[in-house]
């Protein structure tokens, strides 16, 4: 079995045909995935007995003549900020480099209970804040296409571990781009559902309000099968919403005709030529296969930069108090007092980028200064929201670039965090408008590198969505057209 | 802690000031779990048991309000007469401390569950209005347990078992005159809390606690002076002392030539004194912004309408009955109508009776008496309130004099057996009966002659020594009406 080369649907068929068993599977995924990691560093830590005990119920189903659920023998990866339960939950953090859940995300019951092997915890930033994947204290991860550059952020190791082939699909979170950015790096298929369609339960919260779990996959399909293994209404979840879940595949018919296609002029300036060439080309592959394309403006958008690093830094400041050094955070050695302890713990523990984003936080919160910024940037968001529910009525779907610019080397922009954060800029209006997008591959550089285009539809319009993404895919676009 | 009393002004310069106090009372809700998991809420439970990952504000969980929470904070703000919001947000109040494991408190702040209610109190006969400015909704924090262990001077222990547990916050205005008054809207406050059954209310155990907002102005001033925040009331008592101190030290601060200063104090119980903690401790900036992992709660009118009807009749209006359907004094239906148990004991006796005034006077006087000195509450009583009720209407008919009804209630309260049972076993019962009297009183007039010339000759207190005879023979069961009216008419003769 080359793993690399497994779909969903294909792993099913041959465990069911008894080709090979998920213990079989597993064992050749966990022994792969430990080898490879060494050149991507995608996985923090393996869970080499939750894999096999995955494994063994799949087979212990076939064997009885049970279904063994969509997602049967699916080797996966676990973006490390999702909560397994007795498994390690780093969250790329030194604070939490021994930190042990006693429970399971909402998101991993329902995968494992599909059917799928959680092989490890993958590499992020910590607490899902960068773009690069350089700010994990366990080590930046390598992109597999090129060691040199980075895979994207902060979920770079959930999407390093598909595109090394090491997994088959992986679970990551996006609350600016955190999916979409290192999907298209990587070139890979990265999904961010709706707000509210998969249960955040058990995701720490890097920013409630913008925070999302997403699939990962080399596939539409199989992005659309895991999606929708994990989505649903979640009592724990009082964001979750109530909306039933329809079967994704089921409109997947290849055919695109009469689809409407709105590009954001504002998406289009100050893009890397080789980037807005794949775009172009992509997007006349979208035109040959019957959708209408017409221009369309968003106008708020130069604005959802600003926006988006208030409310996300002002939230992670509070989500983030709970790293004190209290409990299960690592305490610093011997403080004199309770203040000092604090200081001590979090100022030891917490890595640059998060300091950075706590102190910003802190700042837009505080007395005197909350009107200014966090009302206002609450504001602009209600109006990208409504650019994007006045485009809705005219478009179907919005295509755009996922990044201005193909993976860069590491170390390159680590040093200039506002360079960083605008390469968030095409994806946090997504997560800022809490619809559904996602990146799917448009071929690469001349150099090699991936390039990701984006897909936006209204909200719970992921059917819309898939449908697009999984006909450009049938026609050849992944590879480039 | 350096505790020191201060210097405190006199009873006459305290006279030339205005106390104005606001009350910020913390009640904790009678739900069966918590206000954001499904934990119990009972109390005394081994250290860090009652607990989950929500409670525990560990990485990845989230809050879920109880929805009973809700409707227990919807029912205590209507009978505060409160405007409840049909939207009202949670808020995070962030703040570091051992017992707050998130981190932050989900409280409400710019737009609360209820606002613009108000509390009648009765002060010196009148009636005194007290604003209530909002009730809003927030979960507790844990306990941090400063003694009681080996190492306990090393170390700070946590248990966080109340974490999560549900409160209400009810802010008063700064309607307040004096302690007094104060001490008079805790009472009915916690009176309507009570008959709602919000909450126990049992200080003890913390699920009502009080903190006074107290600042002085000399009289007829439009500003307010300086306020000081007073914590760690835990009795009613407690809160009057404090008060009284407070106030006493403020006016002697100004009196001095000082100012008062903004601040957090603690109350002494022990040495009955405020002691102003360190302003470091309480100079926060708490960075409130809407919750976001709660939707907006939302409270349609007819979710609230059917709050509305459920509810019990509260303390004023059941005072307001007992004084127009009972005839009962003010003061009385206040004292009857302190508990349901109470007032429910004294309406079944007062039906049964037919006597509701005497039925008002025996529960107050002989009932209480026996309750309070055997340390039993009314639900305990081994004399049901119809019993009593029976008891009082052979009074009426009068079957009992008043002083036997004593002792028959005495025996009635020691055995529990019915009033009739008593009367008939011992033979209490009255004589009543003119003929059988008047056969007595022939005969007590036909052997004492000596007596009876006295009484002629105009010596009229005589009288009394004839009805003790006539008491004697009958082993006191004649009723003495009855013999007196005998005695004038035979005598006058
Ligand atoms: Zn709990």
């Amino acid at each position: 079995m080359d793993i690399a080369q497994l779909t969903l649907d294909r792993i099913r068929e041959d465990l069911i045909a008894r080709r090979y068993s998920a213990a079989e599977l597993a064992t050749e995924a966990l022994r792969l995935a430990e080898a490879e990691n060494p050149k991507t560093n995608a996985y923090i830590h393996f869970c080499p007995e939750r894999a096999l005990d995955a494994a063994r119920r799949v087979d212990g189903k076939i064997a009885n003549g049970e279904d063994p659920g969509a997602l049967a023998g699916a080797a996966v990866a676990v973006k490390d900020v999702i909560v397994t339960k007795d498994v390690r939950t780093t969250c790329g953090s030194r604070l939490l480099a021994n930190y042990i859940p006693p429970y399971d995300a909402t998101a991993v019951i329902r995968m494992e209970r599909a059917g799928a092997m959680i092989l490890g915890k993958a590499n992020c930033d910590e607490f899902a804040m960068g773009s690069s994947n350089e700010n994990s204290a366990f080590g930046a991860v390598r992109n597999p296409v090129d060691p040199e550059r980075v895979p994207g952020g902060s979920s770079g190791g959930p999407a390093a571990a598909v595109a090394q082939g090491t997994a088959v699909v992986s679970l990551g979170s996006d609350t600016g781009g955190s999916i979409r950015q290192p999907a298209s790096f990587c070139g890979v298929v990265g999904v961010t559902p709706t707000y509210g369609r998969v249960s955040r339960y058990g995701l720490v919260a890097f920013a409630s309000s913008l925070d999302h779990i997403g699939p990962f996959a080399r596939t539409v399909s199989d992005a659309a099968a895991l999606l929708h293994a994990i989505a649903g209404r979640d009592e724990m979840d009082s964001t979750s919403a109530f909306a039933p879940v329809p079967d994704y595949r089921a409109g997947m018919n290849g055919g695109l005709r009469g689809v409407k296609l709105g590009l954001p002029r504002e998406y289009f300036k100050g893009l890397a030529s080789e980037t807005g060439n794949r775009i172009e080309a992509g997007v006349g592959l979208l035109k040959k296969l019957g959708c209408e394309v017409r221009e369309i403006s968003l106008p708020a958008t130069d604005y959802a930069i600003a926006c988006y690093y208030i409310i996300c830094t002002a939230e992670a400041s509070s989500n983030l108090a709970r790293y004190d050094g209290v409990r299960y955070t690592t305490r610093s050695a011997s403080p004199p007092n309770l203040i000092d302890m604090y200081r001590a713990s979090r100022g030891e523990g917490f890595g640059a980028e998060c300091k950075r984003r706590i102190m910003l936080g802190t700042y837009v919160l505080s007395a005197g200064y909350y009107d200014a910024y966090y009302l206002k940037a609450q504001k602009v968001r209600a109006l990208i929201a409504r650019d994007f529910q006045q485009a809705f009525e005219k478009v179907d779907a919005i295509v755009t670039p996922v990044s201005p610019f193909p993976a860069f080397k590491i170390g390159e922009k680590i040093d200039d965090p506002m360079e960083m954060y605008l390469s968030d800029i095409y994806t946090i209006t997504g997560d800022l408008a809490g619809i559904p997008c996602m990146s799917v591959p448009c071929g690469k550089t001349a150099a090699g590198l991936p390039v990701g285009m984006q897909i936006l539809t209204n909200h719970f319009d992921e059917p819309g969505m898939f449908r697009i993404a999984d006909a450009y895919e049938r026609a050849g676009g992944f590879a480039g057209a | 802690m350096a505790s020191r009393a201060d210097v405190l002004a006199s009873a006459e310069v305290l006279d030339k000031y205005e106390p104005v106090i606001g009350l910020e009372v913390h009640v904790q809700l009678a739900t069966r779990t918590k206000i954001f998991c499904g934990c119990p809420t009972s109390f005394g439970a081994p250290p860090n048991t009652n607990v989950c990952p929500v409670c525990l504000g560990l990485p990845g969980a989230l809050p879920v309000l109880n929805e009973r929470a809700v409707e227990l904070a919807a029912q205590a703000a209507l009978a505060l007469s409160c405007r409840v919001n049909a939207v009202s947000r949670l808020a995070r109040k962030n703040y570091f401390y051992p017992d707050l494991p998130k981190g932050y408190q989900i409280s409400q702040y710019e737009s609360p569950l209820a606002e613009h209610g108000f509390i009648d109190i009765r002060i010196n006969d009148a009636v005194k209005r007290i604003g209530v400015t909002r009730v809003h909704m927030e979960d507790d924090a844990g306990k941090s347990l400063h003694e009681g262990f080996r190492d306990s001077e090393r170390y700070t222990y946590v248990d966080l078992n109340r974490c999560g547990a549900p409160l209400i916050e009810i802010v008063s205005e700064p309607d307040m005159r004096s302690s007094e008054e104060a001490y008079a809207y805790l009472t009915e406050l916690k009176q309507r809390l009570q008959y709602l059954q919000v909450s126990t209310c049992d200080m003890e155990k913390g699920h009502l606690r009080c903190d006074a907002n107290v600042s002085v102005r000399l009289r007829g001033a439009e500003k307010f002076g300086a306020k000081a925040e007073v914590k760690n009331l835990n009795s009613f008592r407690f809160l009057r002392m404090a008060l009284d101190y407070e106030i006493a030290r403020q006016v002697a601060v100004i009196e001095d030539g000082g100012t008062v200063s903004q601040e957090t104090r603690l109350y002494d119980a022990q040495n009955n004194i405020t002691v102003g903690m360190r302003s470091k401790e309480h100079a926060h900036d708490y960075r409130y912004f809407p919750e976001p992992d709660l939707l907006p709660l939302q409270i349609g009118d007819c979710w609230l309408e059917g709050l509305r009807n459920a509810m019990p009749e509260l303390p004023g209006e059941k005072r307001a009955r007992f004084v127009q359907s009972y005839g009962l004094r003010e003061y009385d239906a206040e004292v009857l109508t302190q508990t349901q148990e109470l007032a429910a004991y004294f309406e079944k006796a007062a039906t049964v009776s037919r006597n509701p005034v005497e039925a008002s006077k025996w529960v107050q006087g002989d009932l209480m008496a026996l309750l309070n000195a055997q340390g039993k509450p009314i639900a305990e009583s081994p004399v049901a309130p119809e019993q009593l009720g029976e008891l009082l209407a052979l009074v009426s008919k009068g079957e009992l004099s008043g002083k036997m009804a004593k002792q028959v209630f005495a025996r009635m309260f020691a055995t529990g057996a019915a009033a009739r049972e008593i009367v008939e076993r011992e033979g209490m019962r009255q004589i009543s009966d003119a003929g059988e009297i008047e056969k007595i009183v022939d005969d007590v007039l036909a052997r004492n002659p000596k007596q009876v010339e006295q009484y002629r000759s105009g010596k009229t207190a005589v009288a009394a020594f004839f009805v003790g005879q006539v008491m004697k023979a009958t082993r006191g069961q004649a009723n003495p009406q009855a013999v007196n009216d005998l005695l004038k008419q035979k005598l006058g003769r």
